[in-house]
């Protein structure tokens, strides 16, 4: 008898308890000794260190607004974004990126800061206009920036020095990058010449763009998949694997190329200035701009911190976006080498972070960038993308036969 | 003078029948706030998200919320969408070889732990540990193990002179692959069901076989399992539904780039497909509504098979 009414208060305290926790609001709060908690979510694990720093020069101003981070992976960022904004449980404040924000500005969720920045006469000159330019959506500005991101080439020292290959420079073509990757393959040792990874922005993009090539129409009404130009870039992108120059599909979805990268295993590879902390652990790593095709051009792309719309605590939220984009903020990402920071004139002492690594070359790139395209359904486009594509990276089905498919499956989504 | 006592005795009997309508009452409310916060917690979060489910799967939805009364739509676009039928067919091979093969294994080594022999305990905590890990945890061990350039799974291979396939991303083994992690990471949980299920079989029973001269396999077939067939089919359709249920090995295992995807992915993966990455949440509405069905159907044929081989004492 003792043990069922145990039983029973046990399963009736169980149930009380699970119900708290299902009522218990997760995001911000005021938290006990009167402090305003807001919370931030971003997705970049590199970039902790420099965050937490920010926050803790945050507090020396702003010691009455507690900060909780959130860091949420890639993968699921904007999957998990999509359903907090449809439950109105988003982070006060956020990373946004390029391809989402017409999306989150057209759908309300995010709140509107020209309004704000006017009335504290907060510049927005700060920051190159390419970057404002990305984030204002029908004349309302949504995000203040953060950073940016080129693309450029980077390459093992010690497999070109082993090949007595000389290293990129400004002068490598198309035809060059093929060239060496050849010289530099070594089946005996395990070293490809060249990672023809599957991305788009670092990837097929910037060669669609090179070969004079377009990834959706000024219009915006199509996608330029389908076109000769990116059916040659797409191609020349796939020779490197079909031609044994580069793990195949297979090998890169099993073992990350960045790591086949970084331990030594591939000569030469396309990626971000958000891989500077990885990468700059091996002295063998330098960086050089990306070869041309029949015209110079990279993809651009920058990050922004917006606020929620339905934030409880719009005054703390503000001043904390204010912060991330002030210069000292700027310095504190640029000192760690974590990202180019987009507050200008900040550039040079991210130059100066990492001196031995030839970090110019992404600054170089900004000269003649495209920046990634954005729509509303940007989101579902990509996942098109990785969906059909691979098709045509692991060799299962023709470029000619996927581009059309896929141009069929992402023109529906831009007359959405 | 005679109604009288009649009279007496009614109203004794009204009373008694009172007292004992409301003492049934309270102990009814009582029994309803006992179980209140498990049926509150019930509706809330299963039957009126079910509800939703279903209504929501006459709809097409936009961003952020938004959506219309669309009809039969997404029903009639099942009927031409291939990925859909693909992914029954997989999560079809999934469950024809997890729930019987599961079954039978966890039979097999719940009777051998059930001998009297040295270190079962340990043995029992063993084959329980990969019940108890995380399935995130076992989905990255088993990645680096299926690992074809540097797996330990095809290194052991060469040393016999097989080059061993890549695991995970041929279209053709991948399904395979984690059919076996999921037999694997499976065995332990229905073991200790089996287990509790042996242990309440009589000894008598075995030890009047043993002097009518049975054998050990006799016994297993005459005694063991049928006395144990309430609990195959309890533990049958827990699994069949589980399996149904398919979807963190892939969701961990198989990435998003690699063409065995759609070789692999279960119903409940293209459901988080179309929820989650496309915002296609009506239609994903439209597949949950279907799997149920389906489940219910089968679960259905299964409780109507039972009476053909449960034997119930």
């Amino acid at each position: 008898m003792v043990r069922k009414g145990l039983m029973v208060l046990l399963s009736l305290v169980l149930g009380v308890f699970g119900l708290l926790a299902g009522c218990s609001n997760s995001s911000s709060g005021e938290s006990k000794d009167g402090k305003v908690e807001i919370s931030y979510g971003f997705w970049d694990k590199k970039q902790v260190p420099a965050i937490e720093e920010i926050i803790k020069q945050f507090n020396e101003e702003h010691p009455d607004i507690k900060v909780k981070t959130e860091l949420i992976p890639y993968g699921q960022y904007f999957q998990k974004l999509e359903t907090a904004a449809t439950g109105g449980a988003l982070p006060d404040v956020l990373w946004m990126n390029g391809p989402h924000i017409v999306q989150y500005a057209e759908g309300k969720v995010l709140l509107p800061l020209s309004d704000l920045a006017e009335k504290d006469d907060y510049s927005l000159d700060n920051y190159p206009e390419s970057l404002i330019d990305l984030y204002t959506v029908n004349d309302e500005v949504y995000g203040i920036p953060k950073d940016y991101d080129t693309t450029g080439l980077w390459y093992n020292k010690k497999i070109f020095d082993e090949a007595g290959v000389p290293y990129p420079d400004d002068t490598w073509d198309w035809d060059m990058l093929k060239e060496a990757a050849k010289k530099l393959t070594n089946k005996d040792k395990g070293v490809w010449g060249f990672a023809a990874v599957m991305g788009n922005q670092g990837g097929y993009y910037d060669l669609i763009w090179q070969n004079g090539g377009h990834v959706i129409s000024e219009d915006g009404k199509s996608v330029g998949f389908d076109q000769p130009e990116a059916i040659e870039a797409l191609k020349y992108n796939i020779s490197f694997i079909e031609e044994g120059m580069s793990p195949t599909q297979a090998q890169m979805n099993e073992t990350a190329a960045s790591d086949l990268f970084s331990s030594g295993k591939i000569a030469m590879m396309f990626d971000g200035p958000w891989m500077v902390p990885e990468y700059k652990k091996n002295p063998d790593l330098d960086v050089a701009v990306l070869p041309k095709g029949k015209q110079r051009a990279v993809s651009i792309h920058g990050l922004s911190n917006v606020i929620a719309a339905n934030t409880k605590h719009k005054e703390a939220a503000w001043e904390f976006v204010k912060f991330l984009g002030s210069k000292e903020a700027a310095e504190v990402f640029a000192e760690t080498g974590t990202v180019i920071p987009a507050f200008n004139g900040t550039q040079d002492a991210w130059l100066n972070s990492v001196p031995e690594l030839n970090l110019q070359a992404y600054i170089d790139g900004a000269e003649y960038s495209n920046p990634l395209p954005s729509v509303k359904n940007t989101g579902p486009i990509w996942q098109h993308e990785t969906d059909i594509l691979k098709k045509a990276w692991a060799g299962e089905e023709s470029v000619e036969k996927v581009v059309k498919e896929l141009a069929d499956k992402a023109n529906k989504e831009l007359e959405e | 003078m005679e109604p009288l006592p009649l009279q007496v005795e009614t109203k004794r009997k009204l009373h008694v029948l009172s007292y004992a309508s409301t003492k049934k009452r309270s102990d009814y409310l009582w029994a309803y706030i006992m179980i209140a916060p498990t049926m509150i917690g019930l509706f809330v979060f299963y039957l009126w998200p079910m509800l939703q489910t279903f209504y929501f799967s006459f709809t097409e939805w936009g961003a952020f919320g938004t959506y219309e009364w669309i009809g039969l739509k997404n029903y009639t676009r099942m009927l031409t969408d291939v990925n859909l039928l693909q992914s029954f067919k997989n999560t079809g091979i999934y469950i024809l070889c997890t729930v019987p093969l599961g079954i039978f294994l966890s039979i097999l080594v719940a009777v051998l732990l059930n001998q009297k022999i040295k270190g079962t305990t340990i043995y029992r905590t063993l084959y329980f540990l990969p019940v108890i890990t995380m399935p995130a945890a076992i989905a990255m061990v088993w990645k680096w193990l299926y690992n074809s350039d540097f797996g330990l799974l095809n290194y052991l291979l060469s040393f016999i002179g097989i080059e061993g396939p890549q695991w995970l991303t041929n279209p053709n083994i991948a399904l395979y692959s984690i059919i076996a992690v999921a037999i694997w990471s499976g065995i332990g949980y229905n073991m200790v069901i089996f287990l509790s299920g042996l242990q309440g079989i009589p000894k008598t029973y075995y030890e009047a076989a043993e002097m009518d001269g049975a054998g050990p396999v006799t016994m297993f077939f005459k005694i063991t399992l049928p006395l144990l067939s309430p609990v195959i089919f309890f533990v049958s359709i827990m699994s069949l539904i589980g399996a149904f249920q398919f979807f963190d090995l892939i969701f961990m295992m198989i990435s998003k780039s690699s063409t065995a995807l759609e070789n692999t992915q279960s119903i409940v993966y293209l459901f988080y497909q179309h929820a989650f990455v496309l915002n296609d949440k009506g239609y994903a509405a439209a597949i949950a509504v279907l799997l149920l069905v389906v489940i219910l159907i089968i679960t259905v044929i299964q409780m109507a098979l039972q009476k053909k081989w449960v034997h119930y004492d």
